[in-house]
Order: structure tokens, then C-alpha cells, then sequence
């Protein structure tokens, strides 16, 4: 949660491990420093007004829509892209199991739906209820697909794959969170 | 999106002295405001981040809380205390946008966002009073389904979109604000306007006033509080009709009772009428039909939204049923 918000930290952005620089003009979105200055074009633009949840990303672990959000505010913070969810040993568990379970047709929203899981198993972890959340007063929240369905709403697939979608999510965070 | 200065405040003094230009406006998430913009509704000269102003949620020796302004809506949420005494609060929170616009918007954002009134959005085809005052308005007598049914006025029917709000209003939470007059409290139910022939003044701020908390007083009944939203889809839309209500109990007799409403009027719209009809009453359905009725009774319905009227009644006897039968 601590960023590192010391004077030679704000002057960058730390972007899947690398840091670079604030863009001078503060217009620029999250989405277009990613997609237009340093041509990550995995996280993708679909409606720009935080209606579809294409463009999410981490920043510090948590997961936000990065078209309604000013590069400039994220000096000193860490930012993970689906570019930078991979490891060296080959793809993330959960990027895995969209391929196996089908979570996808297109592919547009894929980046998105992994970011945003992603940060939704953190939030799962922390305890953090959701609308459908039964007892607001316990520390545990039980994993379900009617809990991951409702986490995932601000995600859209007009493929339709949302089913494969909370399979693949259901079978990579269910074990972990029981 | 107009250029525009920005920079960073580090504490409220920072922040007072920067937001201080007519023009300037403060930046919070900026999951309204960047929208806004973009869309060239707003138009600011200099934003002012205040995000890195506190973000404390401090309890009060009496029991009250005291919220940070910069606090992210998902950090309230999930607060412990907000969800065994206050979850009516936690539940309207959890019930709006979506986890990642959660995560980012500020709880002073939430209080300020603006109407999603469609008129209002269309910058390049739509006349609107809030946006240009003086201009019409093209929802009156277009596709108001979500529009208010309360305290409206003939120069704007729009509503306010927040869930929160809704909660903080029935929980009479006050607003703590700073400006260059130095600093005054609000009660929440007094920071939003009714439209009236200028609905383009929204809130009861002052030019460069700064919201710098939300103040929960100690409230056992909101410990059985809860809320309930009407949309079109079960997840991520804004209310059709919403409520949020505490209910207090002697044996059958309603001893205390909050009810507010969202996504019928222009504010979060506390329903005093009907609490007054319940207090002291015997708990039943039919009661709390009929506060429901007394509340609606000055509700005037516009062209596509007459179901609003029976919706709200239905879902405030709902509501209070749900909290009666837990506390039985």
C-alpha cells in the first residue's frame, strides 16, 4: 500500500518494473501513456468513460479503470499491466485457465477481465464484501460464482464468454481462498 | 479536454491556497470529473489533486466516526467499524459503479459527482438548464424514465446519481468543510440543492471550499440499517429508486426510524414524512405502507417514469419489512 513517494520516485512511473517518465502533458489518461507512449497494447480501449472496464490495470495491487484516471496522479506508484503479469517460467495460472476454459472469443476484453481478477482475488483475500455478500460482520468472505459474477461486473464480454470467464477464475482463486 | 494546470496539494492549507482560482477545481479519483472533461462539460483551468491529503478513518470516544475525504469509497466500505455499526453505509457503497471505480473515487468526489442525465451529457445536440442556464430542457419532455419524481423543477429533473449519499443522509452525517472563511460544518441533507430555477448551483459550497471530512454521528440504530436498490440490471447502474433505511424496535412499537431515498430527486432525499408517520407506531405492513404513502404523496411523476412513484412505495415497505422481521 506504501508507495514509494520520495522526489526522484514521483518524477516517474513504475510500469511492470520500469520506470518511466510523467508525461508533461497532464491531459494524457493512464490508458493512452500505456497504449500511445510506450505502445503496451495490451490494455485496450474500449468505451473510455469507465463503462467497460477494457482498459483495467493495477496500480499497487489495485485494480482501476486507467481511461478515467490522469497519468500525472500516478507518479511514484507501481503499475502492472497483462504485459507484466508473466513471468519468465511462461504465463500467469490465470491466463492459463482462460485458455483452457475458454474465457474468451475475441479477445478484446481478455487483458481487462485478467487485471481485474487479478485485484479482485486480493480484494477476496482482504475480506472486502461485495453487494451480494450475506454477512457484512464476518473476516471471510465464502468464494462463489454469484460472489466473482458480481465482482466481475464492471468487465464486459459481448462475446458472451463471461461463463468461461468465472470457470477460469473460479478454478485458479476457489482452492486459495477456501 | 481544455489544458489545464495541475498540481498536487500535501495538506489543506496546500490545497486552499492552489484551488483558490475561480476557475480551479479539485481532483479527487476522478471517475466523474475526468469524464466530464473529456466530454468538455467541465472545463476547469487547474486541477488540484487531493489525493494525497488524509485518508484517515478516525473513531470518535463517543462512538462516532470521522472519514477523510481523500478515503477511497472500497477503504469505507470494507471498514470494520462501517460494517457492524453502519451498514446500511457499507451496503450503498458496495451497490454502486463498479470494483475498480470504487477503488478509485474519493468519498468528497462521491458527494460532488453530478447528475448522469443524459441532457446534461450531450454537450453537441441537448439543451440543459445545469449545463447552460437559461437554455430548456430537452428531458422534461424526452426520455426522462430515470428522472426525479421529488422536489423537481420545471427548469431541471434531474437526479442524483450517488448511492452513499443516500445512506449518509438517513445516518444524518455531517460535512466538515474548509475554505478561506476558515472552517464550518453541513449537515449532509443541507449540501445538495433542489433544483429550483438554477439548477447549474448544485451544492451549497462556497467558491474554493474544500470538503476535508464526512463526520458519522454515534447511531445505535443504525447497527439494523440496510439497502436496498432498484436498476435495471443486478450490478453496475445507477438506481432507478433506492432506499436506505434503520429501524428501531419496542417490542411492536417503532421506537426510532431513518428512511432516505436516491434516483427520485435532485438530492439524496431524506424522507421525513415517513418516519414521522412510523414513530411510535405499531410495526405492520399496512404502516409501513402508509408512511410510504405519506411520503410519495407530493410526487409528481413525469412522462416515462410513473412507475417510479408505486416502485418507491413498494420498495420503502420492503425494506422496513426486512428490518422488522430481523428484528424479531
Amino acid at each position: 500500500m506504501t508507495a514509494d513517494r520520495s522526489a526522484a520516485a514521483i518524477a516517474a512511473i513504475r510500469i511492470n518494473g520500469v520506470d518511466c517518465p510523467v508525461p508533461a502533458d497532464p491531459r494524457m489518461s493512464l490508458l493512452d501513456l500505456l497504449r500511445e507512449t510506450l505502445h503496451l497494447h495490451g490494455t485496450k480501449k474500449g468505451c473510455n468513460q469507465g463503462a467497460c472496464g477494457a482498459c483495467t490495470v493495477l496500480v499497487d495491487g489495485e485494480r482501476i479503470v486507467s481511461c478515467l484516471s490522469l497519468a500525472v496522479q500516478h507518479a511514484g506508484r507501481s503499475v502492472t499491466t497483462i504485459e507484466g503479469l508473466a513471468d519468465q517460467h511462461g504465463l500467469h495460472p490465470l491466463q492459463q485457465a482462460f485458455i483452457e476454459h475458454d474465457g474468451f472469443q475475441c479477445g478484446y476484453c481478455t487483458p481487462g477481465q485478467i487485471c481485474s481478477a487479478v485485484g479482485m482475488a486480493a480484494e477476496l483475500k482482504r475480506g472486502v464484501p461485495s453487494h451480494v455478500t450475506q454477512d457484512l460482520a464476518s473476516d471471510h468472505v465464502a468464494f462463489s460464482p454469484d460472489e466473482v459474477r458480481e465482482r466481475m461486473s464492471g468487465n464486459l464480454c459481448r462475446c458472451g464468454a463471461h461463463n468461461g470467464i468465472i470457470d477460469a477464475i473460479s478454478e485458479t482463486y476457489a482452492e486459495a481462498a477456501e | 479536454m481544455t489544458p489545464f494546470d495541475y498540481s498536487r496539494a500535501s495538506d489543506v492549507a496546500d490545497a486552499l491556497r492552489m484551488g483558490a482560482g475561480v476557475q480551479a477545481k479539485f481532483l479527487g479519483g476522478g471517475t466523474n470529473l475526468v469524464d466530464l472533461m473529456r466530454e468538455t462539460i467541465e472545463r476547469p483551468a487547474a486541477l488540484v489533486d487531493i489525493t494525497g491529503l488524509p485518508a484517515e478513518i478516525t473513531e470518535r470516544d463517543d462512538g462516532g466516526l470521522v472519514i477523510g475525504a481523500a478515503v477511497r469509497n472500497t477503504a469505507l466500505a470494507e471498514h470494520r467499524t462501517v460494517r457492524t455499526r453502519y451498514p446500511v453505509l457499507s451496503r450503498a457503497i458496495l451497490a454502486g459503479a463498479s470494483a475498480q471505480i470504487r477503488n478509485m473515487a474519493t468519498v468528497g468526489g462521491n458527494l460532488l459527482q453530478r447528475t448522469r442525465c443524459s441532457y446534461f451529457y450531450d454537450d453537441a445536440g441537448s439543451r440543459c438548464n445545469k449545463r447552460q442556464p437559461g437554455q430548456g430542457c430537452d428531458a422534461i419532455d424526452g426520455f426522462n424514465r430515470n428522472h426525479a419524481i421529488l422536489g423537481a423543477s420545471e427548469a431541471c429533473v434531474a437526479t442524483h446519481p450517488s448511492d452513499m449519499c443516500v445512506a449518509l443522509a438517513a445516518l444524518d452525517a455531517v460535512v466538515h468543510l474548509e475554505g478561506r472563511g476558515g472552517a464550518r460544518t453541513l449537515p449532509l441533507v443541507e449540501l445538495h440543492r433542489l433544483p429550483g430555477d438554477r439548477p447549474d448551483l448544485e451544492t451549497a459550497l462556497q467558491p474554493g471550499e474544500l470538503i476535508t471530512a464526512i463526520e458519522l454521528p454515534a447511531q445505535p440504530i443504525a447497527a439494523r440499517s440496510t439497502y436496498r436498490k432498484v436498476r435495471d440490471r443486478s450490478s453496475y447502474a445507477f438506481a432507478l429508486v433506492s432506499v436506505a433505511a434503520a429501524l428501531e424496535l419496542d417490542g411492536d412499537t417503532v421506537k426510532d426510524v431513518r428512511v432516505a431515498l436516491g434516483g427520485v430527486a435532485h438530492k439524496p432525499w431524506r424522507a421525513l414524512e415517513a418516519e414521522q408517520a412510523l414513530r411510535g407506531g405499531k410495526v405492520s405492513e399496512a404502516a409501513f405502507r402508509a408512511a410510504a404513502e405519506a411520503e410519495l404523496a407530493h410526487a409528481v411523476p413525469l412522462s416515462c417514469n410513473t412507475f417510479k412513484i408505486e416502485l418507491a412505495k413498494r420498495t420503502i415497505t420492503a425494506v422496513l419489512g426486512e428490518l422488522a422481521g430481523a428484528a424479531r
